[in-house]
């Protein structure tokens, strides 16, 4: 018989059973989400002394990374559906690329900016940068963790590892998690619903008793907000704030020793068919299927 | 005590999906280059009776969890299961499919073992005695080799890798490891899969042609006319009939989130490229899509690439894809589809 210490959820159990009805005072959405290069760019690996890093990093084009920009949009959309509800970002970057990053992002939904001063590389190590985050999180005056929901992306386009909302949550104390979600619906009492990805095309329905909770999304069904100069000038109230007192953190690689890094040539010898008959290239094409 | 412990998950019949079995393969092959043993963790509902089937597997040892519990996939009980494995084990290495199931309760199950966790690794070799992971960063388009020297490590392995470990069923030797899970653990219920009605279900793993639509489908045809009627027969006739998994990029299924008229069948499930899947088929054919970087990632574990397009110097032709069809995909698909009867 295995014989288990007491994990974060004991430890929790009578602050969650007292959050009864807290949805009704609104609900602490904390989005976890930080810049990656444009998906445009070409990338090339550089070697520094200590870590892989991307050649010309600090000037490539940033964008918010897409996963963590659906899950920004959901929770304004799910803080607009409760009212009370506030929205923040808790971003880890450069605070210069932060700051340009805020300048389009900032125009889309309103949320207060929570910025660390620090590396948004992909070859940073998801534990350093989860312990990073969920003290931002801890830190946000007022957080009362019986309404919150911590959304992020369920990847990022740069480490793309999958795990680090997980560890946010753990670090949270939080263990009731959701990942790869498309679709949460609140329900007056507090409690929701969530769609999870799973294999297959096909989706794991669940429901919950209620926060606190761990989303980590997939692109969920919104598109992306159009700007809005008049979202922009409410939330640079409190984005140049957040910046100026972004406090400097050293997000290493842990115990990651990187061996290689590389581009690998994949370039293909393409044949090019044209000015041929549509009947004569669906033969090919059958052909090749059923070989 | 094993070297290594291989975390497995039975599915919702009892038993052990194809990615289990490829897992399975890896560590066999992981356990050969390190000259150790391995143990086999099971968790779900039937999981001895899965472990019985794959007795011959080698491993020195299995745990079961098979909890009402753990009956279905959720990560508070499952992250408690997969940690009291890891414990009871005492492995320094830990491998794991990336299933849906385990990639969201590993993390936890690291966590709280005080492991390091490195996840979608596509190669594992020993070189000197010291084991090398091989993954990708930045959406499959930088490949990194890395290794570890802190332990446990747990390692989430990527489907299609290695064949799937076929072998003798048998009586295992296994241990039933008891998990006290608790009210707080199961304020999450599962209600259920939610699965597409079977004639519109349009992603299928296992099929041998990956078919990507992009977002040409919906613009004016020569005629000045939209044919999105038609494009909807057109790829679904295709689907059906070469059994083919369909995949879209990004730009075709955001018309859809911006709610442009498009094809209905189509959702972000679907999307391949840089923010949407990479999946693993022998075969893939695009058609009316821009092969440009960020679509192209979905395509990086395709063998072999065609696609059919208008134009000649769209990315597709700059050595991405081993044909290019230059043509009408309306008219083409629609004679694929009378050849394939």
């Amino acid at each position: 018989m295995c014989s288990l210490a007491l994990g974060p959820a004991d430890c929790t159990q009578m602050k969650i059973n007292q959050m009864e009805n807290k949805t009704m005072e609104g609900l602490q959405i904390v989005v976890c989400g930080t810049l990656v290069p444009d998906p445009l760019q070409t990338l090339e690996p550089v070697t520094t002394p200590t870590v892989p890093g991307l050649k010309n990093e600090t000037m490539l084009p940033s964008v918010l990374d897409p996963w963590a920009a659906h899950s920004l949009y959901e929770a304004a959309n799910l803080a607009k559906k409760v009212p009370g509800s506030k929205v923040y970002l808790v971003s880890l970057g450069p605070k210069a690329k932060l700051q340009q990053l805020m300048m389009t992002v900032a125009q889309k939904v309103p949320f207060e900016l929570v910025a660390i001063d620090g590396s948004a590389s992909g070859f940073t190590d998801a534990m350093e940068v989860a312990k990073t985050l969920a003290a931002a999180i801890e830190a946000i005056p007022g957080l009362d963790k019986a309404r919150l929901l911590v959304f992020g992306g369920c990847a990022s386009a740069s480490r793309d590892a999958g795990v680090t909302m997980q560890l946010i949550g753990e670090q949270l104390g939080i263990t009731d998690q959701f990942v790869g979600v498309d679709e949460i619906r609140m329900s007056d009492d507090g409690s929701f619903s969530v769609l999870e990805r799973i294999e297959g095309g096909q989706y794991l329905a669940s429901t919950c008793a209620g926060a606190p909770a761990v989303l980590a999304w997939a692109t969920g069904s919104l598109p992306e907000p159009p700007n809005n100069p008049q979202v922009g000038m409410a939330n640079m109230r409190f984005v140049i704030p957040a910046l100026q007192k972004a406090r400097p953190v050293a997000v290493g690689v842990g115990s990651i020793n990187f061996e290689k890094s590389e581009v690998p040539a994949q370039k293909r010898a393409t044949r090019i068919v044209k000015d041929v008959s549509a009947d004569v290239i669906a033969a090919e094409i059958v052909e090749w299927i059923k070989g | 005590m094993a070297d290594i412990l291989l975390v497995l998950h039975t599915g919702c019949d009892g038993s052990l999906s194809k990615g289990a079995l490829e897992s399975i393969a890896t560590t066999v092959d992981l356990s050969a280059k390190l000259g150790g043993s391995f143990a086999v963790g099971v968790i779900g509902a039937g999981a001895g009776a899965a472990a019985d089937t794959i007795a011959g597997c080698g491993a020195e040892k299995f745990y079961v969890v098979e909890d009402e519990a753990v009956a279905t996939p959720r990560y508070s009980s499952d992250a408690k299961a997969a940690t009291a494995l890891i414990q009871k084990a005492g492995a320094q290495i830990v491998l794991a499919s990336g299933s849906s199931r385990l990639t969201r309760c590993m993390p936890g199950a690291a966590y709280r073992t005080g492991a390091q966790i490195d996840t979608h690794i596509v190669a594992l070799a020993v070189e000197a005695g010291v084991l090398k992971a091989q993954r990708w960063y930045y959406r499959q388009r930088i490949l990194t080799t890395l290794s570890r020297a802190a332990r446990p490590w747990v390692l989430l392995v990527e489907g299609g890798i290695q064949p799937a470990w076929q072998g003798a069923a048998g009586v295992a030797e296994k241990e039933s490891v008891a998990v006290e899970f608790t009210a707080v653990e199961q304020r999450t219920v599962i209600k259920g899969v939610e699965s597409p009605a079977a004639d519109a279900q349009t992603i299928r793993p296992d099929a041998a042609l990956l078919f990507v639509a992009g977002a040409g489908w919906t613009k004016k045809q020569a005629d000045g006319e939209y044919h999105i009627s038609d494009a909807s027969t057109l790829i679904q006739g295709f689907l059906n009939k070469a059994g083919a998994s369909l995949g879209s990029s990004k730009s075709l299924v955001d018309l859809q989130s911006d709610g442009q008229a498009t094809l209905s069948f189509m959702s972000h499930m679907n999307q391949v490229g840089q923010t949407g899947t990479t999946p693993r088929h022998a075969k893939g054919l695009s058609t009316c899509c821009h092969g440009e970087e960020p679509h192209a990632v979905g395509w990086r574990f395709i063998n072999e690439r065609r696609a059919i397009n208008m134009d000649a110097n769209c990315g597709w032709a700059q050595g991405k894809a081993d044909v290019v069809y230059i043509a009408n995909a309306f008219e083409v698909i629609a004679k694929v589809n009378e050849l394939l009867g």
